[in-house]
């Protein structure tokens, strides 16, 4: 038997505190251009409106509403200790679901399921959090269980949805980009049936979970044991809960998983090419499921996270949109846990704050949708960005994660 | 002509493995049609056509551009976007406002789609820019259009904007005197709108090009080996960048039938997911256009009988049946009716030397 010796081990480079926040200015940039742009469709949208009043005029308003709509979006997201508690809450999940995103990129697999996984997590932890009632005497005891209990059962189930698309991928070819799209409405048409109200006219009962009332396709409410712990309470409607905490934690974790042990190891090498991976003896098949197993569980984390720690059971449209916002902030944040968590507070902000924006100025929040899509643009096509504001540098190395739709 | 015989065999094989399969649905369509009527098998085969139309559109999409190297996972943007715009521009040649000549039914139909076309094709080119010229990885470039599509819709949405009807029949049922079989078949052939029509032709448009013309061996050439098509003397990139023009342009006529043809109406996010189904046929259609649309045209059938199922008394949650075009889709893909060969280049950036 041979001695396979692996050298390489996680490159540890000595990078500098500069060199760090020059890495940072693209990025930067990129999100102010992005504003710009969206500042320039928000004042042509006043310019063009049929008001009856000058162009002048109408610039000047438009400008006006550019500033309103901003500013609004900055105090709904910062401007007090509510607006800021909303911001974080609005972070936690986007830190787990853009881990789930980032996580898989690692591994060379364009996870776009992480909404359906996300939204399988969050009714199954919601059904663990009202169907079981667990009371071991002990209130506190019987909490740390429940919403342990509740937080694994959300994390099991974005796993199966995750696990199932990294087994077609795996043995079958099966692109996942495209099957994980597929699981999403797969996802999305099973609760539906799950939480369906019945239509007692046609004599069709309610779904399996949904709670009975009649009209809304809902769950029944978890019991206070599975509710995550509020840490910190301020005036008005968001509390924060210990969500965020285990957010970062995760963030930590998977950081230590990629760079720390064999399997991340493993798991990088199948992303940067899985054929000289399985040259060097990685099962790359393994490592495939094993990838979206834990990016399914950390989407279904996040899911988990909207119904143990904010709606209290699991609602429609509780996590709209969440998971394909997770897409940008991997790419955002360049599939590093610290930068997703950064990337994740940026995009947290901009939905806590979309709501004010658009009360203050009468602007479509979708403009945020708009400023994000241009994010990504700008962060992934970086020299438009060095060309325009003549920054030197070649860059950091482009992504790759178009490899074709074969068999791995 | 380039003589790939056993490729051509292989891909004719899928295409007949489709026709079988939607051969033996419509029999078993049209055997269940004796306990319940014809009137059901029409609608169901109409509603199988407008589920069709769309998806087949998007394939072409896909074909075009992913036989010239380039993945686009931007239909579904590409493919908003022109519904937006040809449902706009149809509402503002409805308006008062707008020139007398122009208000004409056919002419401002005319007008819409060739606006959302044109909107297809811009985005297209807006794929290939990032791709080519900013070498954006191809799967980032198209998650950017599909975001930009949502958003800007989203945004640019009047609530309340209404037109003045959809797209009228070309040529409608000459057999309208008749009753039975003939009737039946005049609903089907004849009742359509152009943009069902120009579907077909489409795709035998394409067929005939990528396979007929010099076009088309200089496309599969890039798809396949960059590289040597660029010692030949062929423009890798103007000919991706032209490819990409086209392929948007079909998203684009895909799109404008669901506002113009199919619904009439535009809603948020109305696409729904067609244009990553678009491509998943296309991947079933092993990337000839035929295979394409003969799996596009068993999507639409899934996607009709979710529709239709309700007619047939059977008792099942209609969110089971909601879920079949998903899962058909995802056996499609895992290969159950045979393994697909992209072309060899696809996705990856070509730098010219």
């Amino acid at each position: 038997m041979s001695e396979v010796t692996v050298v390489t081990t996680a490159p540890v480079r000595a990078v500098s505190l500069f060199g760090r926040l020059r890495a940072l200015i693209v990025p930067l940039l990129a999100v102010f251009t992005a504003v710009l742009i969206g500042s320039v469709f928000i004042v042509l949208t006043s310019v063009f409106s049929d008001t009856g009043a000058s162009i002048g005029e109408n610039l000047v308003k438009g400008v006006q509403t550019a500033g309103a709509a901003f500013s609004g979006l900055l105090n709904g997201a910062f401007g007090d200790s509510s607006g800021l508690t909303r911001t974080l809450v609005k972070t936690t999940p986007l830190i787990f679901s853009g881990l789930a995103v980032a996580f898989a990129f690692k591994g060379g697999l364009f996870n776009i399921g992480a909404q359906g996984q996300l939204a399988i997590g969050s009714v199954t932890s919601a059904w663990v959090g009202f169907a079981i009632q667990v009371d071991l005497g002990n209130p506190v005891l019987s909490a740390v269980v429940h919403v342990t209990l509740a937080l694994l059962a959300g994390m099991l189930g974005g796993a199966l949805w995750g696990a199932i698309p990294g087994l077609l991928k795996a043995y079958t070819g099966a692109h996942e980009v495209i099957t994980t799209i597929m699981f999403n409405f797969i996802a999305t048409n099973l609760i539906a049936w799950l939480l369906y109200a019945g239509s007692p006219g046609e004599g069709i009962p309610p779904g399996p979970l949904n709670d009975g009332n009649g009209v809304i396709t809902r769950t029944p409410t978890i019991y206070p044991t599975a509710q995550l712990p509020v840490i910190y309470d301020p005036p008005g409607p968001q509390a924060l809960h210990l969500g965020l905490f285990l957010a970062l934690i995760a963030a930590i974790v998977i950081l230590l998983v990629l760079t720390r042990t064999t399997f991340g190891f493993e798991l990088r090498m199948v992303g940067l090419n899985p054929t000289a991976a399985r040259y060097s003896g990685i099962s790359v098949k393994r490592i495939t499921v094993l990838t979206m197993i834990i990016a399914g569980a950390l989407a279904g984390a996040a899911g988990a996270m909207q119904t143990l720690g904010v709606n209290y059971r699991y609602e429609p449209n509780q996590s709209l949109g969440l998971g394909f916002d997770a897409i940008t902030v991997a790419l955002l944040g360049g599939n590093n846990p610290i930068g997703v968590i950064l990337s994740a507070f940026l995009f947290g902000a901009m939905d806590a704050g979309s709501t004010r924006m658009q009360f203050n100025s009468g602007v479509q929040s979708e403009i945020i949708v708009v400023i994000q899509a241009l994010i990504l643009m700008f962060v992934a096509a970086e020299e438009i960005i060095r060309t325009v504001y003549r920054i030197r540098g070649a860059g950091g190395p482009a992504q790759k994660l178009s490899t074709g739709w074969g068999q791995r | 002509m380039s003589g790939d015989v056993a490729s051509a065999v292989k891909t004719n094989r899928t295409t007949v493995t489709a026709m079988i399969l939607i051969v033996a649905i419509l029999v078993v369509a049209f055997l269940a049609a004796g306990a319940v009527g014809p009137a059901i098998v029409v609608a169901v085969i109409n509603a199988s056509i407008r589920g069709t139309v769309p998806i087949a559109l998007g394939a072409m999409s896909g074909i075009l551009s992913e036989r010239s190297g380039i993945v686009n996972i931007g239909i579904e943007g590409m493919m908003l976007l022109a519904a937006y715009v040809g449902f706009m521009i149809n509402v503002g040649l409805s308006s008062s406002g707008a020139p007398t000549a122009l208000q004409a039914e056919p002419v401002r139909l005319i007008l819409s789609i060739l606006g959302g076309v044109l909107v297809g094709g811009l985005t297209g080119l807006l794929h290939a820019l990032l791709s080519i010229r900013y070498k954006v990885d191809q799967i980032i470039s198209g998650t950017v259009i599909n975001t930009l599509a949502l958003g800007l819709t989203g945004y640019f949405y009047l609530a309340g904007a209404t037109t003045q009807g959809r797209l009228p029949p070309v040529i409608s049922n000459p057999f309208k005197q008749d009753a039975g079989l003939l009737f039946w078949i005049g609903e089907i052939i004849f009742n359509k709108g152009l943009v069902t029509y120009l579907m077909v032709l489409v795709v035998i448009t394409v067929t005939i090009a990528l396979f007929r013309t010099p076009w088309g061996l200089r496309t599969r050439a890039v798809g396949e080996h960059p590289r040597a098509a660029d010692t030949l003397g062929i423009n890798v990139h103007r000919l991706q960048y032209t490819n990409l023009f086209f392929s948007g342009c079909m998203a684009g006529l895909g799109g404008v039938f669901l506002t113009l043809e199919a619904v009439g109406i535009f809603e948020r996010g109305m696409t729904n997911g067609r244009g990553f189904i678009a491509l998943a046929v296309m991947i079933f259609g092993k990337w000839h256009p035929l295979g394409a649309a003969a799996g596009a045209l068993l999507f639409g059938f899934a996607t009709a009988l979710q529709g239709q199922l309700q007619f047939f008394n059977i008792q099942i949650p209609h969110q089971f049946v909601g879920m079949l075009p998903y899962l058909l889709t995802v056996i499609v893909l895992a290969g159950f009716v045979g393994r697909a060969r992209p072309p060899a280049h696809v996705g990856k950036p070509y730098e010219v030397e």
